[in-house]
């Protein structure tokens, strides 16, 4: 018995991928990195060090003792040109002066850094209350850091529809520029082969080493972080799979042309360069200006993380994220479609 | 029986300024069981003219049937009949033989197993071997296999043997020759003289996108002024480039650095009187040697070129 085209290209094509080590590396050894080294940089358990230079002067040693009352603090006294310089460069957040004549308070600041404007507002709350200060409400803070809001939680979402796009547009698109190089593809064209088995095949062994991929980087991000699925494990995959087939299609058109490796590799970057950016693998998509949100949110990784993001987060159900699903759906035909209509086979 | 092959005002003119005529009116006729030779240098118009024949290019004019059928509308069926290897075709290095073979047999209705295409090259023991263990040799008769794994009663090679060693392309030479012996139809080209005339029945020769000459080799060869050439040298380089030309049965003469050739028609009459006026000029024989004409003439007296000068320019 013959055994089936498709079959037999889709085999022969995870052969080469599986025996490819770089491959390998790139599915599974590169988003464990990730994960660990973001999931370390952003871990909610650490203590807040805030950075302040106190200015040499009368005051300098009762203000440093005040704040070492609090242990975020980490404090340097400074020469007066000294702590401004260091402010500049970034190795402090504030610098405290203190006039000897009248006690007051001085704090140099940049207010468009998040850690200054934090720094500032923080030792003027330790001074005030050191210097007897009373507050007239009062307050008491609850600190968020269970499972799902946490922002390891928010990451790897991200991290698998980022690991989506990489693996589809290299994985499809470089191969097959490869395939054209080489031309093979051209010798395939001496054959009775049916094109759209070879297309199908391609974005087939896409979806076979995804589906490892991602469940990979669930497992590590439990294993190491807890993270855990609010809503549906079903649905996540579901959302994997209708993903990596949009990635393969938007893989195979943006090598539908192209003849050589340099030209793939422009385009990939050009087409994988705004969605790093926009699509919001690493913080929110809102962030950006509302005029850009129209454009972002049409991005082709943009539905797929929003839709990772509200079920895994937030518990979402098929209904809701119906409408990224299908955003996805539209992109993976539409670009499909052109992909064969266009594709170059010398 | 229809012919293998047969093609008319076959024109081929790449778009550019100014546009590039690859072929410019290419006629022929290839009967079934023959092997076919297209010969000449690179940018002759070989591979363009195979290619239009194999259905991977269409030409710019002219009409090409294969097996009896277009090209325009039994496509698919002429697939399933015919065999290929591309000039440069990097099959996987990471499958290996039995591997890519069952992939190609995948294709085709009807064929050979993936092993009786590895024994048909002799390339049984390399089964599990992965092609980048290959040699160069080795590598060419996986792409023969896979052209003969869908069972072809048409085979087009081209450039089969080009940057093998010598002992490797008698192997394919072995190869094409037994395809050949099932009553199956070659044809192939090559810029190798002695390949032509060792394997193929009929060649064309190919000059700038046209047919300079189509025959048997040995017609060809015959057709030559003569079919022989004495070779030789004198002490001291002395000669003038006419020298011998008036000596009975020498055709034409020719020097090529201190080497003299006189193409003459009969050996036996025309080396005695050589000697002789050799002698009585009172000069010193430094070589001497006889040789058959080779297609390689023809070539020659066909351009005035030699194919290896040409060979080495790019298409």
């Amino acid at each position: 018995m013959n055994p089936h085209p498709f079959w037999q290209l889709l085999i022969c094509r995870v052969r080469e991928t599986w025996r490819t080590p770089e491959a390998i590396f790139w599915v599974f050894i590169f988003p464990l990195v990730m994960i660990v080294a973001l999931g370390l940089a952003f871990r909610s358990d650490r203590v807040e060090t805030i950075l302040v230079d106190v200015e040499q002067g009368a005051l300098s040693e009762s203000i440093t003792a005040s704040l070492q009352s609090d242990e975020r603090f980490k404090v340097t006294v400074s020469p007066v040109g000294e702590a401004q310089r260091r402010l500049r460069v970034g190795k402090t957040e504030l610098v405290i002066a203190a006039s000897d004549v009248t006690g007051e308070y001085n704090y140099t600041f940049d207010p468009t850094r998040p850690g200054s404007l934090l720094a500032r507002n923080s030792a003027d709350d330790v001074l005030q209350t050191a210097a007897g200060r009373k507050n007239v409400v009062s307050t008491s803070d609850v600190e968020m850091d269970e499972a799902g809001s946490r922002y390891i939680d928010f990451l790897i979402p991200g991290l698998i529809g980022m690991g989506l796009m990489g693996g589809g547009l290299w994985g499809v698109g470089f191969a097959v520029t490869d395939m054209r190089i080489r031309q093979l593809l051209k010798r395939y064209m001496g054959t009775p082969m049916k094109r759209p088995h070879f297309l199908a095949a391609m974005m087939g062994s896409r979806l076979l080493f995804m589906i490892p991929e991602t469940l990979f980087i669930l497992f590590i991000a439990w294993l190491l972080f807890g993270v855990v699925s609010q809503g549906s494990y079903l649905l996540v995959g579901l959302i994997v799979i209708i993903a990596s087939l949009q990635f393969g299609g938007i893989g195979l058109l943006v090598a539908s042309r192209a003849k050589t490796v340099e030209a793939v590799s422009g385009l990939m970057n050009l087409v994988m360069v705004p969605m790093w950016i926009g699509s919001g693998i690493f913080f929110s998509p809102d962030r950006f200006p509302e005029i850009a949100q129209p454009v972002i949110s049409l991005l082709p990784l943009t539905p797929v993380i929003r839709s990772l993001r509200m079920v895994m987060l937030e518990g979402a159900g098929l209904l809701a994220v119906a409408p990224s699903l299908l955003l996805i759906v539209v992109w993976g035909s539409l670009s499909f479609t052109i992909a064969i209509v266009t594709f170059r086979w010398d | 029986m229809p012919y293998a092959i047969e093609c008319e005002g076959l024109k081929k003119t790449y778009p550019s300024s100014p546009p590039v005529e690859a072929l410019r009116g290419i006629d022929l006729a290839v009967e079934q069981g023959e092997c076919f030779g297209v010969l000449g240098p690179n940018g002759a118009g070989k591979t363009t003219t195979i290619e239009i024949l194999e259905g991977l290019l269409p030409p710019t004019e002219g009409t090409a049937r294969v097996l009896g059928k277009s090209w325009d509308s039994d496509a698919a069926a002429i697939r399933e009949e015919i065999g290929l290897t591309l000039q440069e075709t990097r099959l996987s290095e990471k499958l290996t033989v039995l591997e890519t073979l069952t992939l190609f047999r995948s294709f085709y209705r009807e064929g050979l197993s993936a092993e009786q295409a590895m024994d048909r090259v002799s390339l049984g023991e390399k089964a599990d071997s992965r092609l980048k263990h290959l040699s160069g040799g080795q590598k060419q008769r996986v792409a023969v296999a896979t052209a003969l794994v869908g069972n072809p009663r048409l085979l087009f090679l081209d450039e089969p043997t080009t940057g093998l060693d010598p002992a490797s392309r008698r192997e394919l030479w072995g190869v094409i020759s037994d395809f050949q012996a099932t009553g199956g139809t070659v044809m192939l080209t090559t810029h190798y003289m002695d390949e032509a005339e060792r394997l193929c029945d009929r060649v064309a020769i190919f000059d700038y996108g046209k047919i300079l000459a189509l025959d048997t080799p040995r017609n060809l060869i015959a057709g030559l002024a003569a079919e022989h050439f004495v070779e030789f040298s004198v002490a001291g380089d002395t000669l003038s480039e006419s020298f011998g030309a008036d000596l009975p049965g020498v055709t034409a003469v020719a020097k090529e650095g201190s080497v003299h050739s006189l193409s003459v028609e009969q050996v036996h009459i025309a080396i005695p009187a050589l000697l002789d006026r050799i002698e009585a000029d009172g000069l010193t024989l430094t070589s001497l040697s006889t040789r058959q004409a080779t297609l390689e003439d023809v070539f020659v007296s066909l351009t005035g070129r030699h194919l290896e000068e040409t060979a080495e320019v790019s298409a």
